[in-house]
């Protein structure tokens, strides 16, 4: 072992920019922002359970997409037998009306880009 | 030797005649009629009868185009080269250039709305090779603009220009964003969708419902009582160009 020096000098050079983004987010990430809802909501209850729509909502948009576009079919029955309009500007930006409060929270903080918004206009911000 | 070289040549061929020939007989057996716009006997088959001479009452119009382009967030790029448009107006000799006779005019002069024919036999859906554009069951040419890829072979297969593309991002040009319709995005092709949002609402089409001179009609052919067949009934309607077989659903009363 003539060299074991530089190599454990090496090893903790290598451990901490491989570990870079998880400490660099610890010491200077700032604090992580929750998504925020408007505090007079016209709707009591979401389209799902929060815990379903925070992991699924991507696949849940999607299924709309195709059978809103490919199908024709507006309507969407939820869990508990509500229908709802399968539509990302008329039926969830009703309530999460606006986009850097909610949407953007998450996206930015996790690095998603989304190109939702690239189309659909999101009614309150300038996009 | 000789002998299992034989054999396992004959093997080989069976073997090759069956994996090789299973596609070939499948793709043989399948329904042509399906996907690919062959004319459905569905319940409904959904078309627009446009009254020429209603339309040329109101010389310099262009309702029909100023509602569609409102509802539908189509850009104004302000120059020809980058125009994308869903509804426009055309004079008669380019509307009709098969039935173009020099006193033509004197009946109809024209300029008339121009838009998609949602043709019976679409060569633009033959053409999308991802199938972002197809034709409905009730016969509307359709268009999905998740999933365009900017080919533009659809726009090369269309024989009456009716799709635009967006060589531009198109949301600064647009002048008044309406929030309830998406907009497009650079690379992207667009054009009419017969207004199948506001179908599904219940409401008629945009430019049909925009036009003060009550000269277009939207309906459903395939039911014999419908506004549409009645006008074909009691008229004399052109399509654009029939001679390509692409069977146009717009017609226009002379």
């Amino acid at each position: 072992m003539h060299d074991s020096g530089k190599i454990l000098a090496g090893l903790v050079v290598f451990g901490a920019l491989v570990t870079f983004p998880v400490w660099y987010h610890a010491a200077w990430g700032g604090p992580l922002v929750k998504p925020r809802l408007p505090a007079d909501l016209a709707e009591k209850e979401c389209i799902a359970p929060t815990a379903y729509m925070r992991e699924h909502h991507m696949e849940l948009l999607n299924s709309w997409r195709a059978q809103v576009v490919r199908d024709g079919h507006r309507s969407w029955t939820g869990e508990n037998g509500r229908q709802w309009r399968a539509s990302l500007t008329k039926t969830c930006l009703r309530c999460h009306a606006n986009k850097a409060d909610f949407c953007d929270t998450c996206h930015s903080s996790a690095g998603v880009k989304p190109v939702c918004f690239d189309c659909h206009v999101d009614p309150k911000g300038k996009n | 030797m000789g002998d299992d070289r034989r054999r396992f040549l004959k093997v080989a061929g069976v073997t090759l005649l069956a994996v090789g020939g299973a596609p070939v007989l499948t793709t043989l057996a399948q329904d042509k009629s399906s996907g690919h716009g062959n004319a459905t006997a569905g319940a409904k088959r959904f078309a627009m009868v446009i009254d020429l001479k209603r339309c040329e009452q109101e010389q310099g119009c262009t309702l029909c185009s100023e509602a569609c382009h409102r509802e539908h967030n189509v850009p104004d790029f302000g120059n020809p080269k980058d125009e994308v448009k869903w509804i426009w107006k055309e004079t008669y000799e380019h509307a009709f250039p098969s039935e173009e006779y020099s006193y033509a005019p004197e009946r109809v002069a024209g300029p008339m709305p121009v838009m998609c024919n949602h043709c019976d036999h679409p060569p633009c859906v033959r053409v999308c090779p991802t199938k972002a554009t197809w034709k409905r069951d009730d016969g509307i040419v359709m268009m999905d603009w998740h999933r365009c890829i900017g080919c533009r072979y659809c726009m090369v297969a269309c024989p009456y220009s009716s799709r635009s593309f967006n060589w531009r991002n198109p949301r600064p040009f647009i002048k008044q964003l309406n929030a309830d319709f998406p907009t497009r995005t650079k690379g992207v092709v667009e054009k009419c969708t017969m207004c199948e949002e506001r179908l599904s609402d219940g409401l008629a089409p945009a430019c049909v419902a925009a036009c003060k001179a009550k000269a277009m009609t939207f309906g459903n052919l395939a039911d014999p009582n419908s506004e549409v067949r009645k006008l074909l009934r009691d008229g004399y309607a052109l399509r654009r160009n029939p001679g390509l077989g692409t069977l146009p659903q717009i017609y226009y009363l002379v």
